[in-house]
């Protein structure tokens, strides 16, 4: 109770100290000095009110205080230590308190690190991000607000959604706010960059570190969720379409996008608007994200009961933001494109022009894909949804040419280039074309356009892993990151045309047969845990080389709430994941039964993480070469 | 005529418009063919044409009519006015029950039977997708 108080009164002295903040430095804008040190002071004062709030909130989880409304619904006495502490952020209340304490500590590590800029940059900054937190610390007083009293006191509380309670999920939401919380620096900073003319190369070298790390924890943290949803979700795969994991991907991509612009920006000072838009759009779109997904808007299997007054906010926010941040792009603006004379169409940024193209277009099949349907729910009493059919057919066929150009892009010069090293170039190609052809051969009924897309996925993979041993580790950051793609690329493909999967209904002690594998479902065992109780199903699976398998897949039943989850069970190897999930239908004579193979799903992460690996090279190294 | 810098960017300018729609155009009409209609029992007893398309159908699970065999799992979505039969071969998610709201999709044998493809899944049991909620009237 006391904890909650505290928690309550610190989050209002810190959304007072967002106000105190904007004042202070307004007066401070003009003289000529550095940077205020109250400035500084000010705002870890304001952080370390966030980080109160927060850790009572955490207090009150693991104390299980009923009195506060949101540990009642979304914890219980019997829940493990762990995921009452994971609960705090595994809600929509305390969620919001994690944004905004990300969003006060970013500030903060920002004008730490922003020492050697412009004072009037750096301060225009502050009061961006600042109108920012306080329409956050708003939001979370007024619609969400995680301290809110019960009484009487409850004696027990409402417990954590079962599937949330997961190490994976523990810390998705948090490494996922890191990544949409960098980009609202990244969106700030441009905005006063724009404001004081400061779009130039100094700009662009402080600004990548952001823009790097918000993109690594983005990519991570898309990555846990995918994770969680393969193993957690049964249905054994780690991509769905589902609008919930599309509004996390928008972001992602303008980020890739910007990631890439950065570079011409340091370089060359050119495309400067675009990298200003791209900003914008970035963080708009995490805002999004978290507006459709907590609005309730959005109609989708990952959807949590929710409340649309909350929706509303967002979206007034939304808005204000934008037509803000459009304002003062349309002002301040002043196109500088003195480099634009010696262009050429053979050169580095061209090739980056051409990323972001792409990265354009699969924004805009993902967004109206996603948006579709709400719209037209809206307009007319339709009610449709878009299925993962539409996006593989529109992103595949382009997946060609954007792995070609991955080939050739990096390998051109700046200004004005020619390809070079064209013979190993087509010897890598005929090696990826043969390769591929041998492989697929008996493997899919659609070999043309499956064997153009791997040979490309093959070329690139290729051509990236001579790059890291030739050139000795110069630029590796791009040929790492690159490479993981390539693998990623490669990794899904074959999971996808390689994947098999058998779903039977089957009672204890009966086998099913197919082709020359066998499943045999021996028996059932139950097990008492403090929250749940568990049948745990042993199954032998003997595989076309004769080679036995035991999978145990678990159904729990969790006493608060009451919910029946079923746990799969999944044997990890190199090559391949077998993966065999079971689920009580009716009675308990028959289980439904889903047993899978999948081939590289451990490639699929790796190569993720490999992708990430490149960016967090690029992060700490000091100067981009060539 | 024309500096070099005019063109150039006339050039760029003529380029995006054309790229844009053209995607637009191509993602537009992939929508077209990719789009899965939702529809209550109700509905589809008063179409006058069956669909050969995919379809949703969402409502209830009617009590006491899930029966199981070793390959189909079948029972009746009503939203209290109509019912339809649902065949299903495949997994079915954790929530799915006597009932409980449910989401399946598949193709229209007739105007009683559905072929499903595929059961959706939710995660919480308080929730109840939009378009139940509406097929079966808020009870």
């Amino acid at each position: 109770m006391l904890a909650s108080q505290i928690g309550y009164y610190s989050l209002i002295l810190g959304l007072l100290f967002s106000f105190l903040l904007c004042v202070v430095s307004a007066k401070d804008f003009n003289k000529n000095k550095g940077v205020n040190q109250n400035i500084l002071t000010l705002s870890f004062l304001q952080l370390m009110f966030v980080v109160v709030s927060f850790l009572s909130l955490i207090l009150s989880f693991t104390n299980s205080d009923f009195s506060n409304e949101t540990v009642f619904n979304n914890s219980h006495t019997t829940k493990p230590l762990f995921y009452k502490i994971s609960g705090t952020w595994g809600n929509h209340e305390g969620s919001l308190l994690l944004w905004l304490l990300v969003l006060t500590l970013f500030i903060f590590i920002f004008l730490i690190k922003s020492r050697e800029q412009p004072k009037k940059y750096r301060i225009l900054t502050l009061l961006f991000q600042q109108i920012i937190i306080i329409g956050f610390f708003l939001f979370v007083l007024m619609t969400s607000n995680p301290f809110n009293y019960l009484f009487p006191i409850p004696q027990e509380g409402l417990g954590l959604n079962p599937i949330l309670q997961d190490p994976a999920l523990a810390i998705h939401p948090p490494i996922l706010y890191l990544g949409y919380v960098g980009s609202s620096i990244i969106f700030s900073s441009s905005l006063a960059a724009v404001t004081q003319n400061y779009i130039s190369k100094e700009w662009a070298q402080h600004i990548k570190k952001w823009v790097l790390v918000s993109w690594i924890f983005l990519t991570i943290g898309i990555m846990l969720g995918s994770i969680w949803a393969y193993y957690e979700l049964g249905w054994g795969g780690f991509w769905f379409w589902d609008p919930v994991e599309n509004v996390s991907l928008m972001p992602w991509l303008t980020l890739t996008a910007l990631l890439h612009c950065i570079l011409i920006l340091e370089r060359r000072v050119a495309l400067t608007s675009w990298v200003v838009m791209l900003s914008i759009t970035t963080f708009m779109l995490s805002m999004c994200g978290t507006f459709l997904v907590r609005s309730g808007i959005l109609n989708s299997v990952h959807t949590f009961a929710n409340d649309p007054a909350r929706g509303i906010f967002i979206l007034v926010f939304l808005f204000v933001l934008i037509f803000l941040s459009l304002g003062i792009f349309f002002l301040f603006h002043k196109e500088n494109n003195k480099n634009l004379n010696n262009f050429f169409w053979l050169s580095k940024e061209t090739s980056v022009l051409v990323n972001n193209w792409f990265m354009m277009y699969f924004l805009s099949v993902i967004l109206i894909g996603t948006v579709y349907p709400i719209f037209l729910d809206v307009i007319s009493t339709e009610k449709i949804s878009v299925g993962p059919p539409f996006y593989q057919k529109l992103i595949a066929p382009f997946l060609v040419p954007f792995l070609l150009f991955m080939v050739f892009g990096p390998k051109l010069k700046w200004i004005k280039s020619k390809i070079e090293n064209k013979k190993s170039l087509i010897i890598f190609s005929i090696i990826s074309v043969i390769l591929t052809f041998s492989i697929l051969k008996n493997l899919t009924t659609d070999l043309l356009f499956y064997t153009v897309l791997i040979s490309a996925a093959f070329l690139l993979f290729f051509s990236t892993l001579k790059e890291l041993f030739v050139k000795k580790f110069n630029n590796i950051s791009q040929v790492i990151a690159h490479l993981g793609f390539s693998m990623f690329i490669l990794a899904i493909l074959f999971n996808n045309i390689l994947s098999s999967e058998i779903i039977s209904n089957i009672k204890v002690g009966e086998k099913y047969s197919y082709n020359k594998s066998e499943i045999f479902f021996e028996k059932i065992k139950e097990k008492k845990e403090s929250n749940y109780n568990s049948i745990v199903g042993y199954f032998k699976i003997t595989d076309e080389t004769g080679k036995i398998v035991q999978l145990k897949p678990e159904i729990r039943i969790y006493n608060q709430p009451r919910i029946i989850t079923s746990e799969a069970d999944i044997k990890t190897t190199f090559l391949e994941d077998k993966f065999l999930v079971m689920n009580l239908v009716k009675g308990d004579e028959y289980f439904n039964v889903r047993y899978q193979v999948k081939p590289f799903m451990l490639m699929i992460w790796i190569s993720v993480l490999l992708l990430s690996l490149g960016g967090l090279i690029g992060l700490f190294k000091k100067k981009y070469e060539k | 005529m024309y500096g070099k810098k005019v063109k150039l960017r006339f050039l760029f300018l003529t380029l995006i418009l054309i790229s844009i729609i053209l995607s637009i155009f191509l993602i537009l009409q992939s929508l077209k063919d990719n789009v899965i209609y939702f529809q209550s029992p109700s509905e589809i007893k008063s179409l006058i044409e069956l669909d050969k398309k995919k379809v949703r159908i969402g409502g209830m699970v009617k009590k006491q009519s899930i029966s199981i065999t070793s390959n189909e799992v079948n029972f009746v979505i009503t939203d209290f006015k109509n019912e339809i039969n649902v065949i299903y071969s495949g997994a079915v998610p954790n929530l799915f029950a006597e009932e409980k709201g449910v989401v399946a999709e598949g193709f229209l044998k007739d105007r009683n039977y559905f072929l499903a493809t595929k059961i959706l899944a939710k995660h919480d049991e308080n929730y109840m997708p939009p378009e139940v909620k509406e097929a079966i009237g808020d009870k």
